[in-house]
Formats: structure tokens, C-alpha cells, sequence
């Protein structure tokens, strides 16, 4: 299988292949993160459509197949669609997608009716034109791969150079403009140079999965980062090692497509960094998300422990609990509560008597700082306005002691109004004492809420 | 009935099943999806064929169900976990579109399935493949298909009208007030494969996408109401196959083709002659008020 591999690589022909379709591969990735970025990525497949009619005009007005004047008549056309886009949204009231769609298929459709007049003259079955609509890559020659990789390496040169100018308008468009950068001129820039990464590779994968080029590498690379310099590199990556297995499994296989075969391996590398990238990924995304259900499970069994030990001992009540009470007090499954039940008793923060849990010493003082972090939290919700300063990033986040002292006493001095203090103090506990009032005061205020509740 | 009035008949039907689904795509802003879906169902021919071996329409419809609801459902899937829609949409339907391809290429000498066929359609040969039921020729069966579903799309329209149309005009609405939004969704993107398959023939599946979303966005234009949008984009869908063939008979041309220019041309007329939302009387509009200020 290697010696076939080599020999495939040894072939001129296949390396020209190789070579341009790294180039696209790479000018594709790059560019399609900005489009990506910008939410325009089907903008991509508009403009591939409508490079059909300009390439057949092109045709026409020139006589013969000529690579140069190909691309120049798509890029004109390409460029005429997105702006008949922008247009149609900003002067009516059809919405983004419609126009794009509409914008696509009726360019498509002129298209065909171009081809199809070529088809009749004298001159049209050397045309050949039919492999822009599917993309011949194993046909491309060494002119040919000349001009891809002319014009992918131009267009990478002018991203690195414009990259602080492309990098400002793409995340904050009101700023630069603000700042006075022509926004204008870099959005028909951006325009042109996405328009020439499409016309560049639409001999090699074609008109309908051109737009795959720009989309797939960056969406994959989107995963792996969130810097927009190191997404860039990383979809360039991905556009290169797709046109290389893309062109190598199609050249080693007879009857495949070389521009499917690309897309296809795009995707595969897309559903990798789908599953598997770190952070952001699925299997990453999942196993944060156990960890969490984990812990409230956890949390939620010590903080009904102590609600149910702070109502009995006002009571003075067993501070023991059956598991029904604990299901009574806050749901839970069965078998979620068992579980926990154990897992608590093997770490020593309860112990078990007759089928009845307590806190144990270690247990109550644990128990104290998730009711204190969670009550806490409940009264930074009713007042979530004004705590907006704190910015947490998200709310199970949350850790009392993360939040500025002013901001803690602030928020305990609430918690006491809303009578929400947890009234337990588990120092007392720890001296071998039994429970005590933390503060005697709030508990009248709690009996006599209880005895108007009952009455 | 002549060969260019069975052509005609069969272009008005997909004119008119493509004009009424796609005003509710519109609504939705699901436009693309359905771009998505008339790729998609490439494969779903493509893998009906290589399972029943026939090229029965029944076959291709069920296929393309199929892969039209997957599409949407993967669409979904991406979307829920965090990849921003148009790069989901623009994911989809290109790894399954290749992977078509892919396959077509290679049962190339098994499938008798021309890819230009399934891309540009053949609407030129339709009066010719007729359905003959106990020796009786009952006429082109595109038309037949294209015919009940048709009738499927109108049925299932009548029945859902007031769920389509809440949860196109509010989802919160709609699920606030126990509507099945998803279903209603799942239902509106079958009668997208289905419609799209049948079309499929004869103006190929990328002009669908063409006759689904023109008429619509040009009826969008001119009304405000719901009923009459669907009207006018059926309306519309008509005079564009039926102008589309003309044209192409004059110009000796694609009759797809030539359809979705046309379609493209009545949108632009509406786009700046529209009388409430079109390009001039908002220029009129916008003159009028500096004219009063002044």
C-alpha cells in the first residue's frame, strides 16, 4: 500500500493536484473563518452559485477556455451577487437567508441557460465548463495550478498584512468605524477576497461544494480556540490536510471524485473536533456537565440535611432524618439519593442509626458552607441588578468567598432581612456541644412567622 | 393533451406546490434549509436506488424523506450543540451532498441516474414518461406525482393552518399555548422533501430551491396577509413555468433554467415597483416627508 502511495505521490500530475489543492485548502480556511465569524458563511455558497453566468459570459465574450479570463468573469459575478444580497435586505423587508437564497438560485438558474446556449454553438463541447458544477480536480494542469496558487498565496499575503484592520472590522464594526478605519472599503475587500478563494477553487471542487471549503475548516477550527490569529491558522491547517487526503484517497481509488472526497475528509476532521476538542467539545462539554450534576447531587443532600437539622432543632426535634423526609423536603431520585447517602456516610459527613441519617461533626460544618454559599446566592439572584458589578461569568460559579467583603457584608446584611441566615452554627457542633442558635434574635422572628403560618 | 401543454401543466404544478410550501419557509427564515434539503435529497435517490434497485417514484419520495427530515434533524442537532446556524446549515448539506456524489461516482455503471440530470432536471422528457394503469395511458407521471403531492401539501396545510401559522409568526407563542412547535416543524420540512423530490425531475434540484424561495419572497412583498401570500406566490410560480417556457422556446434554451430567470425577473419588477415595500415608492415616501420638512 505504500509503494502504491508513493508511486501516486511520484506521478507529476497528482503532485500539481496535491499542491493546488493545499494552497486552496489553506487561502479557504483562512478566509472562511473571517466569513464565519461574520455569521456569512452561506454568503460563500451564494457566491459560488453565482459564479456560474460569469464564468459562461466570460465564455461567450472570449471564445475559448481560458483560465484567467474564467476567473475574472466569476469574481464580476460573484461580487455582482453579494452586492444584489445586501441590497435586497437592506432596502426591503426580506430577511438575510431569503436573499441569499433567492440571490443563489436565480444566478444558478441564468447560469444554466447560459450553458446550455454554449452547449448549442460550434464550439461548446470543448468548453468543458460542466466540471465547474462538480469540480474536476484530477484534471487541473500545471497552468492551471499556476493560478490557484498565484492567487491563493496573494490573498494570503494580504490578510497577513490587513490582519489587525480584517480582525477589527470583523468583531466590532461600529468601533472601527469610530476609530476611523474606511469599513466600506474593507468590507468590499473582505467581499473580493472571499469571491477570489471561491473562483480559485471552483475548477477543483466546483460550484455547489465550494462553499464546504469556506465553512467546514473554520467551524472545525472554531473548536480549538479562541483567539482569532490562532483560528486562522488552525482552519488553514484543516483546509491543507483536507485537500491532502481528499487528493491521495481519490487518486489511490478509481471513481471517486476528488472534490467530494475533500469536502467528506473536512467534515470528518469537523465531527472529530465536534466530539473530541478540549473545552469546548462534546466529550469535554459532558463530562463538565456530570461534574456538576455530581456535585449539586452532593450539595443538594448536605443542604436538606442542614434545612431539616435547622427546622428540628428549633422544635427540638430528633436531629435525625429518614430518607422519606429527605425526598419530602427536595425531590430527588431514589436512587441518586442512595448514592449520595453512602458516598456522604464513607467520607464522615453522616452517619447512619436505624435506617435514620445525622450530621456528623465534620459533616455539619461542610453542610453550613454550601446552605451558607447557596442562600447566599438565592439573595444575589432577588437582587441580581444590583450586584450586576460582580459580572459573574456564570452562575454556577458561584463561590462566597471569590466576592469583594463590602459585597459579602452587603449581601449577608439581606440575607438577614429576608430571615434567610442559616441558623445553625456549626462551631458549636464542633465542640461536642449540641446545636445552638446562632442568633437568638432571628429565631423569634422565625417562631412567630411559624406560629402566624399555623394559625 | 399536446407536449407543450403537458409541459406547461407540469411546470404550473411545481410553481404552484414549490409557491405555497416556500412562503412558510420564508416566514420562518428557514429559507436556506430548504437549500440544504434540495441538495441533500440527491443522496436520498441516490441510497433509494441502490436499495430497491428502481427508480419508482415512490422509491425516490420515500428516500428522499428520508434524508430531507435527516438534514433538518442534523441541522437541529448542530445547532442545539452550539455551532451557529448558517455554519451548521452550510456543514450538513455539503458532507451529505458529497457523500451523494461520492456514491453516484461510484455505482456510476449500476445507477442510471445522470448527475446533470438530477442537478438541471429534464422537464423535456416528462410527456413522454407516462404511467399506464391496466392498459390505459393516463398521462405524463410527473404529473401524477407531483399532483398528489400537491393535494398531500394542501390537506396537511388545511389541517395544521392555524398551528403553521402561529408558530411562523410567534414560536413563543406557539409553545406557550401548547402548540407542538417541533412537529410543526418536522411536518413543514417533510412537505419540503417530498415536494422537493417531485419537483426533482423536472426542474432539477438546485431550480427548486429557485421556485421555492422566488415566488415566496415576491409575494412577501406585496401582501400582508398570510392567505394572500399564498395565492399570489402560487400565482407567481405559474406565470414564471409558464413564461419560463416560452422564453426557452424562443431562445431555444434550458426550460429549468429559463423558469427560475424569469422567476428572478418578476422579483426584481416587484422589488422596485412594489406598491407598499418596493425600492420606488419608499424613495417617493422618503421624498414626500423631506418635501413636508423643508
Amino acid at each position: 500500500m505504500w509503494n502504491e502511495l508513493l508511486s501516486t505521490l511520484q506521478d507529476a500530475n497528482t503532485q500539481w493536484v496535491l499542491f493546488g489543492s493545499i494552497l486552496l485548502g489553506i487561502a479557504s480556511g483562512v478566509l472562511g473563518s473571517f466569513a464565519l465569524l461574520r455569521k456569512q458563511s452561506l454568503i460563500g455558497d451564494a457566491m459560488a452559485h453565482a459564479a456560474l453566468p460569469g464564468i459562461c459570459l466570460a465564455f461567450l465574450l472570449y471564445g475559448t477556455k481560458s483560465i484567467g479570463w474564467f476567473l475574472v468573469g466569476a469574481a464580476l459575478s460573484g461580487l455582482l451577487a453579494t452586492y444584489f444580497i445586501q441590497v435586497i435586505i437592506n432596502h426591503s423587508r426580506i430577511k438575510e437567508d431569503t436573499a441569499i437564497g433567492l440571490v443563489l438560485s436565480v444566478f444558478f438558474g441564468f447560469g444554466i441557460v447560459l450553458l446550455t446556449k454554449i452547449a448549442q454553438s460550434k464550439n461548446g463541447n470543448q468548453s468543458g465548463l460542466d466540471d465547474f458544477i462538480f469540480g474536476q480536480a484530477a484534471s487541473l494542469v500545471g497552468s492551471d495550478v499556476k493560478v490557484i496558487s498565484g492567487v491563493a498565496i496573494v490573498l494570503l499575503i494580504i490578510t497577513f498584512l490587513l490582519f489587525k484592520e480584517l480582525k477589527l472590522f470583523t468583531f466590532d464594526r461600529q468601533f472601527a468605524k469610530g476609530i476611523g478605519l474606511p469599513t466600506g472599503f474593507i468590507n468590499a475587500l473582505l467581499m473580493t477576497l472571499i469571491v477570489s478563494a471561491v473562483v480559485i477553487g471552483l475548477q477543483a471542487v466546483g460550484v455547489i461544494l465550494m462553499a464546504a471549503m469556506l465553512i467546514t475548516p473554520a467551524i472545525a477550527a472554531r473548536y480549538w480556540t479562541n483567539r482569532l490569529d490562532r483560528m486562522v491558522i488552525v482552519a488553514g491547517t484543516i483546509g491543507a490536510l483536507s485537500g491532502i487526503l481528499g487528493t491521495i484517497l481519490s487518486s489511490m481509488a478509481s471513481n471517486l471524485p476528488t472534490g467530494p472526497v475533500i469536502v467528506v475528509a473536512a467534515t470528518l476532521i469537523f465531527v472529530i473536533s465536534l466530539v473530541f476538542a478540549p473545552n469546548r467539545g462534546l466529550v469535554s462539554k459532558g463530562l463538565r456537565l456530570y461534574r456538576i450534576r455530581k456535585r449539586v447531587a452532593r450539595e443538594t443532600v448536605l443542604q436538606t440535611m442542614y434545612d431539616l437539622a435547622e427546622e428540628a432543632s428549633l422544635s427540638n426535634q430528633s436531629m435525625l432524618f429518614s430518607r422519606e423526609q429527605l425526598i419530602t423536603r427536595r425531590r430527588m431520585a431514589n436512587r441518586m439519593l442512595n448514592k449520595n447517602l453512602r458516598l456522604l456516610n464513607r467520607e464522615g459527613l453522616l452517619n447512619q442509626s436505624g435506617g435514620e441519617w445525622g450530621l456528623t461533626e465534620t459533616g455539619a460544618k461542610e453542610a453550613y458552607e454550601v446552605t451558607f454559599n447557596n442562600r447566599l446566592f438565592e439573595i444575589y439572584t432577588m437582587y441580581e441588578m444590583r450586584f450586576a458589578y460582580l459580572q459573574l461569568a456564570a452562575n454556577d460559579a458561584w463561590e462566597y468567598d471569590e466576592i469583594p467583603s463590602d459585597t459579602l457584608k452587603e449581601l449577608m446584611e439581606l440575607m438577614a432581612t429576608h430571615e434567610h441566615t442559616p441558623q445553625l452554627d456549626p462551631a458549636h457542633f464542633a465542640k461536642g456541644e449540641k446545636y445552638y442558635f446562632a442568633n437568638m434574635e432571628s429565631k423569634g422572628i422565625n417562631k412567630r412567622k411559624r406560629e402566624v403560618k399555623s394559625s | 393533451m399536446s407536449y407543450g401543454a403537458w409541459i406547461m401543466l407540469t411546470g404550473s404544478l411545481v410553481g404552484v406546490t414549490c409557491g405555497i410550501v416556500g412562503c412558510f419557509l420564508i416566514l420562518r427564515k428557514m429559507a436556506m434549509l430548504a437549500d440544504a434539503i434540495s441538495h441533500t435529497v440527491l443522496l436520498g435517490i441516490v441510497l433509494a436506488y441502490l436499495v430497491s434497485h428502481s427508480l419508482e417514484g415512490i422509491y425516490m419520495l420515500i428516500g428522499a424523506g428520508i434524508i430531507g427530515l435527516l438534514t433538518a434533524f442534523l441541522v437541529q442537532v448542530l445547532d442545539s450543540s452550539g455551532v451557529q446556524s448558517d455554519a451548521a446549515i452550510g456543514v450538513v448539506f455539503t458532507s451529505l451532498f458529497a457523500f451523494g456524489v461520492i456514491l453516484l461516482s461510484a455505482f456510476a455503471g449500476k445507477v442510471h441516474l445522470d448527475v446533470n440530470h438530477a442537478l438541471m432536471g429534464e422537464i423535456t422528457f416528462i410527456p413522454w414518461n407516462t404511467l399506464t394503469i391496466g392498459g390505459m395511458d393516463l398521462g405524463p407521471s410527473a404529473v401524477w406525482m407531483l399532483g398528489s403531492v400537491l393535494l398531500i401539501n394542501l390537506i396537511l396545510i388545511f389541517l395544521f393552518y392555524k398551528e403553521i401559522k402561529i408558530s411562523s409568526f410567534d414560536p413563543a407563542l406557539a409553545s406557550a399555548i401548547g402548540i407542538p412547535v417541533m412537529f410543526i416543524h418536522y411536518l413543514l420540512m417533510s412537505m419540503v422533501s417530498i415536494t422537493t423530490v417531485a419537483s426533482f425531475d423536472s426542474v432539477g434540484a438546485i431550480l427548486v430551491v429557485a421556485m421555492l424561495i422566488v415566488p415566496g419572497a415576491t409575494a412577501y412583498l406585496l401582501t400582508d396577509k398570510l392567505l394572500v401570500m399564498l395565492v399570489i406566490s402560487a400565482a407567481i410560480g405559474v406565470i414564471a413555468a409558464i413564461g419560463g417556457y416560452y422564453a426557452a422556446l424562443v431562445w431555444n434554451i434550458s426550460i429549468s433554467g429559463s423558469m427560475a430567470s424569469i422567476a428572478g425577473l418578476i422579483f426584481a419588477m416587484t422589488f422596485i415597483l412594489s406598491p407598499k415595500h418596493g425600492l420606488m415608492s419608499k424613495i417617493i415616501a422618503k421624498r414626500s416627508i423631506v418635501a413636508e420638512q423643508s
